[in-house]
């Protein structure tokens, strides 16, 4: 037996070849790129104008001309359901954000002078842990009120001390590496043997988290707007659609059905492209297979 | 395993029988009831707070006043036995119950009237309805039983008023402690208040009249409609007297376990504009909004067609009522030119406040939609209650809200000096005044016309719909009211059973 993939067994298929045979980065992804596509969509084009009251056509059952018929105010649900991703996908992408964009350098600094800076930054990040996304959120409200901008910062907050703790474990034993001591002796300093060496070292787990931190930050968004801590009406919101639609769950199941769905499947999706990802990205993971 | 899935299986059945027969041995009828409520009161003291869920839960039951108004509207006595007016309709003598006792063992007797009314009347009074007891000229204590009242001018009203929860007869040894500790001579006692969860009431063992047939009375605070109807559903509470879900009512009415009353209140609600902000200083914007509104959208969008509509601010069951529902026709084109006229710009941003009930939260986000096809971007502002009360019926800070005014036959509200939408009108002031100064009937209807149309000629607010008194309860449960003359909960007649 002298195949060619057994003389070469070391070598690695391309990247595109591996995703593509990879069942659950396509499906998540798929998912996903349904999502995103629905989203920017409905700026252009939706079904009929999202959100738009009209009491004469309410609870109308689904036919041509509203898919998913309309809801208690005669609102479309589909054009209901495009915008409410673009909700969905801007609180949760703005979140991740703020979490990669405080998390990350916190970690970073904390793992480059350890010490006692970063012990006090390292346990302030635990402090912030303690508190869920909600407590956040209601906290806020009653500084600022409730808004997508409010659901924004409290699930971004909630990001940080995520971020900072996978960028500071990732980067404790990159110190200790060859390369890193080399980098070292030729007299670069904390900062630069940051951006040169560390940071680029674990870039594939920090993607891996910040789609999984995606679909957290969408469940999140969800969970907020149903308990009227999120983004304020008429803006729509997959959340606040699934709690209107709780009293009508004898008259008209679809409403929540539709919203809910929604939501599952958007995280399910997010979370199967997180998995495929690590296992795509993750050298010791591909190795193993 | 199998043993022991086996053991617990039939502990189960030895207790599901144990638990059969003990419901079989009380079969007597049940002493207790739970009552779902949408609005936590801020505090229990009825003659210092303008909230009506105050008296939803103590009027009648905790507190009582001279007279009682009925579940029919009618004027009954309560502490006043019996009364007699001079024929110049200036002067009340009370005849008062003897051997009634306040809830601390203290006495009631004609001082403590006199205190009550000197005290609401006072400059200092936060009653929340000084205009009862406006036209009250002296209170003289003739002895212990029997109490003088003197007015400035016949009032036709007056004993109606004083069977309201802002007039109720509280103690001077007490009085000052009633919003946490309240202190009447009702039937039922104040036992716990768990802040934000529930009211409890006890029996009161001394009470005067006829004892209440129930041991306990427990007011739960759900504001949530959804939790609302798994409460009912899962027996949880025995009734929502004012239930919040209009969209559930045929499948309560389904159920055999329920019964369901679809009843009037005195709830005139409205979309009510600071009349002392701009743009609605201009009644061509005010008139403007009542133009923009469809009101049946409303009714059937956020009541699903409960609620009938209204054009002023009175109810149509009371007498003189005059339809004025055609006033301002919805037309959003001549609404537009409207506001146009008075300067308004397309794209006007108002903050539209909402506190907590759905008929505002569910009605503000349709009217915010009409207001928008008009080119005024409301911002919906969702308040809790509390914050209600003191931004904008105190500090009077927004622009628009959507509420209800369960008070009866409140027309006096738009001749107070300083109240929530701040119409200052001369003209409705001395209609006013004379109306309350008169005592005859035909005079007096004629006068309750001409107010209505003058509130709703001068559009101080956007009249949508009278508050429809949807009571659902367990169908064993007996003596709850229908309909709502005044805002309250009266448990004095509520029972169990045939």
């Amino acid at each position: 037996m002298t195949h060619p993939a057994d003389i070469a067994p070391r070598v690695p298929r391309p990247f595109v070849a591996r995703a593509l045979a990879h069942p659950s980065f396509l499906l998540g992804g798929a998912i996903a790129l349904v999502v995103a596509a629905m989203a920017l969509l409905s700026f252009v084009w939706t079904p009929h104008e999202a959100g738009a009251i009209e009491i004469a056509r309410k609870l109308r059952p689904p036919s041509t001309e509203h898919w998913f018929g309309t809801d208690q105010f005669g609102r479309d649900v589909l054009s209901m359901i495009m915008r409410g991703a673009v909700t969905s996908m801007a609180v949760s992408f703005v979140a991740v954000g703020i979490g990669v964009g405080l998390g990350v350098p916190l970690g970073l600094l904390a793992a480059a002078r350890r010490g006692v800076l970063g012990e006090a930054v390292m346990r302030a990040n635990d402090f912030v842990f303690a508190f869920p996304a909600l407590i956040i959120a209601i906290m806020l409200r009653d500084v600022f009120g409730p808004g997508a901008v409010n659901a924004m910062v409290a699930i971004g907050i909630f990001n940080v001390p995520v971020f900072a703790r996978l960028a500071y474990g990732a980067a404790l034993p990159l110190w200790t590496r060859e390369f890193v001591m080399a980098a070292r002796v030729a007299g670069k300093g904390g900062a630069l043997i940051t951006l040169e060496h560390i940071l680029p070292n674990m870039l594939n787990l920090l993607i891996v988290q910040a789609t999984v931190q995606l679909s957290l930050g969408i469940l999140a968004e969800a969970a907020l707007s149903y308990v009227g801590l999120g983004v304020q009406p008429p803006q729509p919101s997959w959340g606040r659609m699934l709690n209107e639609a709780q009293t009508l769950m004898a008259l008209a199941p679809r409403l929540a059905l539709i919203p809910g769905t929604a939501i599952v499947l958007t995280v399910l999706g997010l979370n199967l492209l997180g998995d495929g990802l690590r296992d795509l990205l993750d050298p010791r993971l591909a190795r193993e297979r | 395993m199998a043993h022991r899935i086996a053991r617990v299986l039939s502990l189960a059945l030895v207790a599901g029988i144990a638990g059969f027969a003990a419901g079989v041995a009380s079969a007597a009828p049940r002493k207790d009831v739970t009552l779902g409520v949408r609005l936590e009161p801020p505090h229990l003291d009825p003659t210092a707070g303008a909230a009506a869920a105050i008296g939803e839960v103590v009027y009648a039951n905790v507190f009582e006043g001279l007279t009682r108004i009925d579940r029919n509207g009618a004027v009954k006595p309560a502490l006043a036995e019996r009364w007699e007016v001079s024929p110049d309709g200036r002067t009340y003598t009370f005849f008062l119950r003897k051997g009634v006792k306040f809830h601390d063992g203290t006495d009631f007797d004609a001082s403590d009237v006199k205190f009550t009314l000197d005290r609401a009347r006072a400059a200092d009074s936060v009653n929340p309805q000084k205009g009862l007891f406006a036209p009250i000229e002296a209170v003289e204590v003739v002895d212990p039983a029997t109490v003088k009242v003197a007015l400035k001018q016949p009032t036709g009203r007056f004993l109606f008023d004083m069977g309201w929860a802002a007039a109720v007869i509280v103690a001077p040894e007490s009085a000052a402690d009633n919003r946490t500790k309240p202190v009447g001579t009702g039937p039922f006692t104040l036992a716990t208040w768990a802040k934000g969860d529930r009211i409890e009431l006890a029996r009161n063992p001394n009470y005067w009249g006829r004892p209440a047939a129930l041991d306990k009375a427990t007011f739960k605070i759900i504001g949530d409609p959804t939790a609302a109807f798994a409460a009912l559903m899962a027996g949880d509470v025995d009734a929502f007297p004012i239930y919040p879900a209009p969209e559930n009512v045929d499948q309560f009415k389904a159920d055999p376990r329920f019964k369901v009353v679809v009843g009037n209140t005195e709830g005139k609600t409205i979309l009510a504009m600071n009349n002392g902000r701009a743009p609605f200083t201009d009644i061509r914007v005010r008139r403007a909004l009542s133009q923009a509104v469809d009101r049946k959208a409303v009714i059937d969008g956020a009541m699903y067609g409960y609620g009938a509509p209204i054009g002023s601010h009175f109810a149509p069951q009371d007498k003189g009522y005059v339809d004025l529902t055609g006033r301002y026709p919805h037309d959003p084109k001549a609404a537009q030119a409207l506001l146009k006229e008075a300067g308004v710009a397309a794209g006007t941003r108002l903050r539209l406040v909402l506190p907590p009930p759905d008929y505002a939260r569910r009605g503000g986000e349709i009217i915010a939609a009409q207001l928008r096809k008009v080119g005024i971007e409301a911002e919906l502002v969702p308040m809790e209650w509390a914050q209600w009360l003191s931004e904008v019926f105190k500090n009077r800070n927004y622009d628009l809200t959507v509420i209800s005014h369960v008070e009866p036959l409140d027309l006096d509200i738009y001749a107070r000096e300083s109240y929530y939408f701040d119409y200052k009108n001369p003209e409705y002031k001395a209609l006013y005044d004379e109306l309350a100064a008169t005592s005859d009937e035909g005079k007096r209807i004629e006068l309750l016309k001409k107010a209505q149309e003058k509130i709703a000629d001068d559009a101080v607010n956007v009249f949508l719909f009278l508050l429809p008194k949807i009571g659902i309860w367990n169908a064993e449960l007996k003596g709850l009211w229908e309909n709502a003359p005044i805002p309250v909960n009266d448990l004095t007649e509520v029972r169990w059973g045939e």
